[in-house]
């Protein structure tokens, strides 16, 4: 393989480029973003970056030595608009054209919108531009927010929000919020952590729309039952769509994501898709390790030519809000059952105003007797145990079946 | 010299945190003892709260991996050191000599952890 080309510049995208030095690569290697900033960090964005605890020099993803050491040629700013039928040929946005003969998609998911015009002091935060944006609408004296989507980014969002001294309210659609992702009684354990950061968190009731002059600023949010949350600022969380617009036309098969196999690879053998915008073996994820964790996988079998090694690594994500830190690992279904191994769920967080943190629990879920996941909020130490012994487990099934 | 904990409290495996500033982990690895920044370069995860494995300590985070010895990372995410300190027993008790104390931040500061692992 002579050139291989990155379509994506963040954090999937450099991985497959440090895999591809890492595993002997020589050649040509082109990294195509569309955003104009060199790769950094999102979890951040929602949490220390928000609230000014990092600066934008702490997202970096790579220092100047390292760039320098990959030896790639960076079209940054530039947008790929599409792949042509042979999968080895990129067409940029102003029309010139990238060849390789390998290929990483690394586009990963934007953040999905509200419909309606455009009004100022609406947010979403999925890129750097996002966050700066709200950052300094949030440094203009106390507001009201209003966050629509209480999963993982509005959670953190809003205790971001909470902690610079703003008035926050959650809007959730569901009777409860991340119930799909931590099951019923883990999520409610969560739901609580908003009271404790004095957020007000409400459920079963969607949004109608937003309110305000178009072109102007949003000053209200309106419930489907009719009520009037006033707001001066709107954070729009309500879920990622993986970036495949530009494959259309192309022979990648696409639903919710690329399809690729175990492997990472797609319906073309030289090309293989990583990160947010990757269906793996059925499954997307939009977590960081697995964005950091499929490209070792993804580039050997580029390299090899077809698939030689199988990406599946045990699910892993993390989340920071209201001072407690919550991890999960493993495949839950619903149905499993949730059992607190650790601590209590009575105050899983401690109490923020004192400073201090609670016990903390680790929870672990269950189905048939055999451990499919567990769920920790301050409780790094015995997670990682129960973390290793999933990954344990998870092998001794790959390697068994 | 900061006294830590007896040494039959720190069983081998096991680690201890210290509340100082930065917070400082104690860790018995297989009988020898290290200290570190608890810190992880990285970002804001507690090293004593990781998993030891000989002489290194993976972050409960992300999974970067320190060499308690030298304090340099091991792999990624983590690219800067962290600040490895003195260890003494006396009378039975785990103390450690906290270097340079005063300038650091401990939330990972590029300068203060590189100078003190150079060291
Ligand atoms: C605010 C926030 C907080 C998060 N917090 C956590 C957390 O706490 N824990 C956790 O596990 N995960 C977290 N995540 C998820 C994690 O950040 C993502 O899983 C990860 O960024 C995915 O990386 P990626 O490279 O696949 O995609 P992305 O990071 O989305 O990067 C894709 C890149 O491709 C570029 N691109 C898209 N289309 C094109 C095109 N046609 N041509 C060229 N370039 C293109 C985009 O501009 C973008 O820069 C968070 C995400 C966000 C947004
Ligand atoms: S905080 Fe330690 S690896 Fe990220």
């Amino acid at each position: 393989m002579r050139a291989v080309i990155v379509v994506g510049a963040s954090l999937a995208g450099l991985y497959a480029a440090r895999e591809l030095r890492a595993q002997g690569f020589d050649g040509r290697l082109v990294v195509i973003g569309a955003e104009p900033h060199p790769p950094y960090d999102r979890p951040p964005l929602s949490k220390s970056f928000l609230t000014g605890t990092a600066d934008e020099d702490r997202l970096a993803l790579a220092d100047e030595e390292e760039t320098a050491e990959l030896a790639a040629e960076w079209l940054l700013g530039t947008r790929v608009r599409a792949l042509d039928a042979r999968g080895r040929t990129v067409v940029l946005d102003d029309g010139r054209t990238v060849t390789g003969d390998g290929v990483v998609i690394a586009t990963g998911a934007a953040a999905r919108r509200l419909p309606g015009p455009p009004l100022a002091g609406v947010h979403t935060v999925r890129t750097l531009d996002d966050a700066r944006a709200l950052r300094a609408d949030l440094t203009r004296g106390p507001q009201r927010v209003v966050v629509i989507g209480g999963g993982f980014i509005g959670a953190e969002t809003a205790s971001s929000c909470a902690v610079l001294g703003h008035d926050v309210t959650v809007v959730e659609a569901a009777p409860l919020p991340l119930a799909a992702q931590l099951g019923p009684q883990m999520a409610s354990v969560c739901a609580g952590l908003h009271a404790r950061g004095g957020v007000a968190l409400l459920t079963g009731v969607g949004v109608a729309g937003l309110r305000g002059a178009a072109g102007r600023s949003v000053t209200a949010v309106e419930l489907a039952d009719g009520r009037l949350l006033p707001a001066d600022v709107v954070v729009v969380g309500i879920g990622a769509i993986p970036n495949t617009q530009w494959l259309a036309g192309s022979p990648l098969a696409v639903d919710d994501g690329i399809l690729c196999d175990d492997g990472c690879v797609t319906t073309l053998p030289q090309v293989v898709a990583v990160g947010d915008v990757a269906r793996v073996g059925g499954a997307r994820a939009e977590h960081w390790t697995s964005a950091t964790e499929q490209p070792r996988a993804a580039v050997r079998n580029l390299l090899a030519g077809h698939t030689v090694e199988s990406a599946h690594s045990l699910p892993y994500f993390w989340s920071d809000q209201y001072g407690s830190r919550i991890q999960f690992a493993g495949h839950r279904t619903s149905g499993d059952i949730a059992r607190i191994v650790e601590g209590s769920s009575a105050d899983p967080g401690g109490d923020p105003t004192a400073g201090a943190r609670g016990g903390g629990l680790l929870a672990v879920y269950e189905r048939a007797g055999r451990t499919t996941a567990a769920l920790a909020i301050d409780c790094a130490r015995p997670f990682m145990k129960a973390r290793r012994g999933l990954a344990a487990d998870r092998a001794a099934e790959l390697a068994g079946v | 010299m900061i006294p830590v904990c007896r040494l039959e409290d720190l069983p081998a495996g096991d680690s201890v945190r210290l509340d100082t500033t930065p917070p400082v982990a104690v860790f018995n690895a297989d009988g020898e003892l290290y200290a570190i920044d608890d810190t992880c370069s990285h970002q804001d995860a507690s090293l004593s709260e990781g998993w030891l494995e000989g002489c290194l300590i993976e972050c409960p985070l992300h999974a970067a991996s320190f060499d308690l010895r030298t304090g340099r990372p091991t792999c990624l995410p983590a690219r800067r050191p962290v600040r490895t300190h003195q260890v003494y027993v006396e009378d039975g008790v785990i103390h450690v000599l906290v270097a340079s104390a005063t300038g650091a931040t401990g939330d990972g500061d590029a300068s203060a952890a590189g100078k003190g692992s150079a060291a």
